[in-house]
């Protein structure tokens, strides 16, 4: 097998360009490794709009992001392997992989970018009362089905989670045919992005139920009905007497995606318990020196130009480290204050240029003020209107202000003004 | 004079647009982050309009993500809908090829994926 | 004409099926669902146990502490994970170090070995993770873990490649008897056959009732259960349980043969024989019971929750007996906990016995063992690259969490016992038990299916008639 520079880990959004820019930085010998039959990743499925709005100043459809890319990748001399599945990412900066064609296989390049991309958290994790029959996946389970593979897994729905693949499903089913009687949400707001609560679910009359949750799901051999009911929005219990009934014989659920880092971890790549992805600097270099992680492996990402952006990152950084260009002096740690869910990057090696910093909120608030701290000193202080978990917020810190920090901490924190 | 609430679809943003009219004109649109925002805003208000994303049979069996260049009008979806359903579209194709034009007004039904 | 008949596909019926067909004999089992392994033996704790919980003389006694003794050789002539494991009963005040003391001199009296009493700093040397309110325990060593549905279909495709049959899909609906017995089907399939072997689970007493022996009844007692991920999987690193009541066991926390963490079962005792459904009170139960065990049970990282149906009868012993009525009748039934590691013994038992009564030769040429490429992704890499050469299949992973090749999953569609659902696929290959539970994979197996199975993509379903996975094309 060929020795490769770099081998990138996933061929997704983030994957390919990740690949791209390592290459055009100037990685000669670069390896994409995808476990599907196609680059692309999730975006195959994604057939609604809504992507490459910052990038290409186009709506474009999840297929045509995805096509944009790996034409990118097509053009340049980067090795791609599909239908295969990396087994074991080392510490030493080894890469085991297993395909058809050549069993398994070691690699031992002089960096690799994690690029796995994320996976939905299912209805196990929630413990949810009731059967266990046919009738019941996971919104992009069920996304799949309807677009790739052309079946309907059901006519009646009702969806748990207002996640964005849920919105989506739920006006995807409604276009096939199906009738979606009901979205419920535990929390007292969407997960979701705006746009898609109006054109998702408004557009077509389906029902939004803020905190409520399933408590029941009936049926033997496929689901034949849901009861919900709401929830006490501080303990997250189900209220007795606010049970509804739905007859439906599909429940799809949206209630999170989880970067699937399980590559990550058995490499002993330390990891942050917040973004449930690995601890990175502003190159998006791991704790592991040459290893580097990017897109929704590394931190669930709303939009595919944020993910593209970040992987574009890796990518550069790859070839910095490779050609020994990556100058660390100095570590400032970003820590997430009051509000804040999480920071990304969790550190910052200083020289550095500008840094994008990426953070969510912890919930729904109005006219907050997002102050950084050097120490107990703010440094920058930026006023908002309207602040959501689900969307995520960004912050560039100046290559002055990172030079000049003293206490070798930056915090974010979030002052929300009483109504 | 009366005010309008809407959130724009036209990308993740989903700016809070408050339109005011006067019996039924637009009469300002404000909130908007960008000039796509007016746009949605006052057809929002007169005529809402959607792009419809949907897949459509093909020659060889699979199935090619299509959607509309344009939005079409909100109350024709499931008329494009019955449209694409009808339709086996022919392998290969290019993404963006056109596949029915004018499917409602002048927004045509182009590929979103490139299928040999 | 059937020399025996088995009715039950469960890990006792399919051990019976396993022991008889080392003989030259006819026979058949008959199963009402459309895969075995679909009653007791699809959902329970997986114990090997070590023989001390059951009254000295009892049969439960008897074949437990046999099967125990068995299990080790049976699992791996078969090619089943095994894990001795060892368990550990909890002490937490003095009644129960009394009531462990009482075990353990039982154990002796049944001829458990390797029993001993351990106090608390031995305790927490074994599980670090053991509630501080834990006194004391009795450890026995013999115990092990091994996966209830893997044991009973690969007896059953041992059985089978050894020339047993199996009828799916046959509820039995009557029994004719007379020189010999009429058995016909709830569609209208007819078998005959001399002999008849009732481990019917639940329905065993239905099952004796249609021959008219109404000697026993069967109750249902609902366990359900909440599997954590293979990342918490050393939470604990033996069999944990309470000291046992009146009501049973209680609540164990367990690894399992696949590296998970199993907290369960609840025993609630239902009418309904086929609800097996769980319930917010059942689960909360399972999470409370859990964490009063151990210390901060790692329940956020539950993969799923599930409930299984144990059968018990009124007489509170196993039922391994000729029916009073009919001396070509066996019932074997109310095979409650320590059913599963009794399930070789009790195998071994009537296989003799109904061999003796039919005067049944050896067979030669009788294979023991089921051809062990199963655990592919326990192989070492030479040993993939081999089979991965062979046949290429092997080097295509479709379920990313348990590393599940396209091999082994056309594997468990063309060998005995062939899956012919997506959760045949899952008992048989993992794939959909990680904890991304079949999100990704479930459509590719769908697939696979079909086309093996050479049936629409909408008609591959995922437990039998009526669990379409999908409801027909979208256009």
């Amino acid at each position: 097998m060929k020795n490769y520079d770099l081998v990138v880990v996933g061929g997704g959004p983030a994957g390919m360009a990740a690949a791209v820019a390592a290459f055009d930085a100037g990685v000669k010998n670069i390896l994409i490794i995808e476990r599907d039959t196609k680059l692309g990743g999730v975006l195959n499925q994604c057939v609604h709009n809504g992507f490459g709005l910052t990038r290409f100043k186009e709506n474009l459809a999840g297929p045509e992001y995805a096509e944009k890319f790996s034409d990118e990748v097509e053009k340049r001399d980067i090795d791609v392997m599909l239908s295969t599945m990396v087994l074991e990412v080392g510490a030493d900066k080894t890469v085991t992989a297993m395909n058809s064609e050549y069993g398994v296989f070691t690699l031992k390049p002089m960096a690799i970018i994690l690029a796995m991309g994320c996976r939905e958290r299912s209805k196990g994790a929630l413990n949810i009362a009731g059967a266990r029959s046919a009738g019941i996946y996971s919104a992009g389970t069920a996304q799949r089905y309807v677009n790739i593979e052309g079946y309907l897994p059901g006519k009646n729905v009702v969806i748990l989670g207002s996640g964005d693949i849920g919105l989506i499903m739920a006006r995807r089913m409604t276009l096939e045919g199906a009738k979606v009687h009901a979205v419920c949400e535990i929390m007292p707001f969407s997960s979701g992005l705006k746009r898609n609560i109006v054109q998702c679910l408004d557009d077509f009359g389906i029902p939004l139920y803020l905190n409520h949750t399933i408590v029941d799901i009936q049926g033997k051999e496929r689901v034949t009905g849901v009861t919900i009911a709401e929830v006490n929005p501080v303990d997250k219990k189900p209220i007795k007497g606010t049970e509804i009934h739905f007859d439906c014989d599909t429940v799809l659920f949206s209630v999170g995606l989880i970067p699937e880092n399980e590559l990550t971890k058995n490499a002993g790549i330390p990891m942050s318990p917040r973004t449930k992805g690995a601890i990175v600097n502003q190159y998006r270099e791991t704790d592991v020196e040459g290893i580097f992680a990017c897109g929704n492996v590394l931190h669930v990402h709303d939009l595919v130009d944020f993910a593209s952006e970040e992987a574009e990152i890796a990518g550069r950084s790859a070839y910095e480290y490779i050609s020994g260009k990556l100058n660390k002096e100095k570590t400032v740690n970003l820590i997430n204050g009051a509000n804040i869910g999480y920071v990304l990057p969790q550190k910052i090696t200083v020289p550095s240029g500008d840094v994008k910093v990426f953070f969510r909120v912890t919930n729904v608030f109005k006219n907050v003020t997002f102050k950084v701290k050097d120490g107990d000193e703010v440094v920058i202080s930026k006023k908002k209107l309207t602040v959501a978990p689900g969307e995520m917020e960004t912050i560039v810190l100046k290559s002055d202000l990172l030079s000049a920090n003293k206490s070798g901490n930056i915090t974010i924190e979030l002052e929300a003004q009483n109504d | 004079m009366t005010e309008k609430l809407l959130t724009c679809v036209e990308c993740p943003r989903g700016c809070q647009i408050t339109v005011t009219l006067d019996d039924g004109k637009v009469v300002s649109v404000v909130g908007n982050f960008c000039p796509r925002g007016k746009v949605y805003a006052e057809n929002e208000c007169v005529n809402p309009k959607r792009v419809v994303t949907s897949t459509m049979n093909s020659d060889i069996g699979v199935l090619v993500p299509v959607r509309t260049d344009k939005p079409v009008l909100k109350a024709n979806i499931f008329d494009v809908m019955k449209k694409i359903n009808a339709t086996t579209c022919k392998t290969p194709i290019k993404l963006g090829d056109v596949i029915i034009a004018n499917i409602d007004g002048d927004a045509n039904l182009i590929a979103s994926k490139t299928v040999k | 004409m059937y020399d025996i008949l088995v009715i039950g596909g469960g890990v006792v019926g399919g051990m019976i099926l396993r022991e008889l067909s080392r003989f030259n004999a006819k026979i058949c089992l008959l199963e009402k669902e459309s895969d075995v392994a679909m009653g007791a033996s699809r959902a329970n704790s997986g114990i090997s146990h070590a023989g001390f919980d059951a009254k000295e003389g009892s049969l439960k006694a008897k074949f437990n502490v046999l099967g125990a003794s068995m299990m080790p050789k049976v699992t791996e002539e078969l090619g089943v994970k095994y894990k001795n494991n060892g368990s550990i009963v909890v002490g937490f005040n003095d009644e129960d170090m009394e009531t462990l003391q009482g075990l353990y001199e039982r154990g002796l009296k049944n001829g458990v070995k390797g029993l001993k009493i351990i106090d608390q700093q031995e305790l927490r040397t074994l599980e670090p993770n053991i509630s501080d309110d834990a006194v004391g325990a009795l450890f026995a060593t013999t115990a092990g873990i091994v996966c209830p549905y893997e044991l009973a279909i690969a007896s059953i495709g041992n059985a089978m490649d050894n020339g047993a049959e199996l009828k799916l899909n046959f509820e039995v609906d009557k029994i004719e008897t007379g020189e010999y017995f009429t058995v016909t089907s709830k569609d209208g399939q007819v078998v005959k056959a001399k002999y008849i072997v009732n481990s019917a689970g639940i329905y065993s007493d239905k099952i004796a009732g249609l021959i008219g022996d109404n000697s026993f009844k069967i109750g249902a007692r609902k366990g359900e259960y909440i599997l954590l991920d293979k990342e918490s999987g050393n939470f604990v690193n033996h069999t944990l349980f309470f000291c046992p009541t009146k009501k049973g066991k209680g609540i164990l926390v367990s690894q399992t043969v696949d590296n998970n963490i199993i907290l369960g079962p609840t025993a609630t005792e239902q009418d309904d024989k086929d609800d097996v459904t769980t319930t917010a009170d059942g689960l909360n139960d399972v999470i409370a019971s859990a964490n009063k065990l151990c210390k901060k049970v790692p329940v956020f990282n539950s993969i799923t929750s599930f409930a299984g149906l144990r059968a018990y009868s009124d007489r509170h012993d196993f039922i391994i007996e000729k029916s009073a009525l009919n001396d070509k009748f066996y019932n074997v039934a109310g095979i409650e906990s320590p059913g599963l590691t009794s399930a070789p013994a009790i195998g071994d038992f009537i296989a003799n016995e109904v061999a003796k009564d039919l005067n049944l030769n050896k067979k030669d040429n009788f294979n023991p063992t089921r051809k062990a490429d199963y655990f592919f992704k326990n192989l070492t890499n030479e040993e993939k690259n081999a089979v991965i050469k062979k046949i290429p299949e092997y080097g295509k992973i479709v379920c990313r969490c348990e590393s599940i090749t396209l091999g082994e999953i056309l594997r468990a569609i063309r060998e005995n016992p062939k899956a012919t659902t997506v959760d045949g696929i899952k008992r048989r290959t993992r794939a959909g038990m990680g904890r991304c539970q079949g999100g990704f994979c479930q459509p590719v197996i769908v697939s696979v299916l079909a086309k093996e199975l050479g049936i629409p993509y909408e008609q591959v379903t995922k437990s039998g008639k009526g669990s379409e996975i999908n409801v027909g094309r979208t256009k």
